[in-house]
């Protein structure tokens, strides 16, 4: 965006509880983005490397529509540049499940439909945000993720409904990450906040969508869905897995070692 | 083409993926152009990839995937039979009408 551009817009009044929600979907956007990002060069097949490089570069189109509008509402002055490359892992606000290694393709693709059924149920309801900005990104957003979900879900279908081996990878893949699906769903202090200010879905209802969703998608692929397990993280708050100093050390080198480098 | 393994059989598909033709649409109007073609394991995979590989830039509005084994094609070695008989009937050729000096958009 150009400067003039950046200076004609009205200075957003800050906004500290808006800008922390900002972040949550930006950075749900950008750590998964960025994670489907190192499967390029790596894929199955070329098909497949095309293919996931898209849903990356989705997520990142939406990680920066998201943290520039965290970063105006902040008030504080920075960019979605600053807030992706000069943050520490404490201060992303991502769910948990997205940092989480890709592991075989199928576990990605496991990965890819949880989340992409979360953000789908999330984004259609945000289409209708009393926040004009919110509902504009959703309204781009929906429309990619759809796609997302088709992609991922095919894949899953293919895999769980497949050979014995690729059933017994997914089904694994699903025990293991199913847990980290708790947290999208528990309602802290910030979600309520946002709901009561209309900018938010409710949290609950978005979980019955999301629900009715994945039970679809797993009938389909013949998998079990997994039985509620203990919880402990909350990438939400800033609390991470050990994962995310890894991919933040991949993502942010050149931002660090070369502080303001520019094309 | 192999056919595919039995899905509950756990023995890999041997071989690669089948090879899909590629036509796209590049407006409402137009025809659907052939583009190229992938692999995929079925049609609804072979849509997606080519809209991946082939839409990236707005190139379509819409996708037709064919299995290349299911296209008949000509056998060069009958081009002779095939087409050169056509080439001495010019008359076929719309080209002998008188164009009335008030039609200007033809």
């Amino acid at each position: 965006m150009s400067g003039a551009a950046v200076a004609a817009q009205p200075t957003a009044v800050p906004d500290e509880p808006l800008s922390r929600y900002a972040l949550r979907l930006g950075d749900l956007s950008l750590i998964l983005g960025q994670r489907l990002g190192e499967w390029v060069g790596h894929a199955p097949v070329l098909e497949e490397d095309l293919g996931l490089a898209n849903v990356a570069l989705d997520l990142i189109g939406q990680a920066r529509l998201l943290l520039a509008y965290a970063g105006e509402v902040e008030g504080a002055g920075r960019t979605e540049d600053d807030l992706a490359f000069l943050r520490d892992p404490g201060d992303y606000l991502n769910p948990t499940l997205v940092e989480q290694p890709n592991g075989d393709f199928g576990e990605t693709i496991v990965r890819q439909v949880l989340i992409d059924a979360f953000q789908l149920a999330l984004y259609e309801r945000l289409t209708s945000s009393a926040n004009e900005r919110l509902a504009a990104i959703a309204a781009k957003a929906v429309k990619e993720t759809r796609y997302h979900l088709r992609y991922s879900s095919g894949w899953l279908v293919r895999l769980g409904d497949g050979t014995l081996e690729s059933h017994a990878r997914v089904q694994a893949s699903l025990e293991r990450l199913w847990r980290y699906t708790v947290e999208l769903f528990e309602e802290d202090g910030l979600d309520r906040d946002m709901a009561a200010r209309g900018v938010a879905p409710c949290l609950a209802e978005v979980r019955i969508a999301w629900s009715t969703s994945i039970d679809g998608i797993l009938a389909e692929a013949t998998l079990a869905r997994p039985g509620e397990l203990p919880y402990s993280w909350f990438g939400k708050r800033g609390e991470h897995s050990e994962h995310l100093g890894y991919i933040l050390s991949d993502m942010q080198y050149l931002q660090r070692a070369h502080p303001g480098a520019r094309w | 083409m192999n056919a595919p393994a039995d899905a509950k059989s756990g023995t890999a598909v041997s071989g690669e993926w089948p090879l899909y033709e590629v036509f796209i649409r590049a407006r409402g109007g137009l025809d659907h152009k052939h583009v190229g073609s992938l692999h995929a394991t079925d049609a609804r995979m072979a849509i997606e990839h080519a809209r991946d590989l082939y839409t990236r830039r707005e190139e379509g509005v819409s996708i037709w995937v064919v299995r290349s084994s299911d296209i008949a094609a000509s056998d060069p070695r009958d081009a002779e039979a095939l087409f050169e008989p056509a080439r001495d009937k010019i008359y076929r050729h719309p080209t002998f009408y008188e164009i009335p000096d008030e039609v200007k958009t033809l």
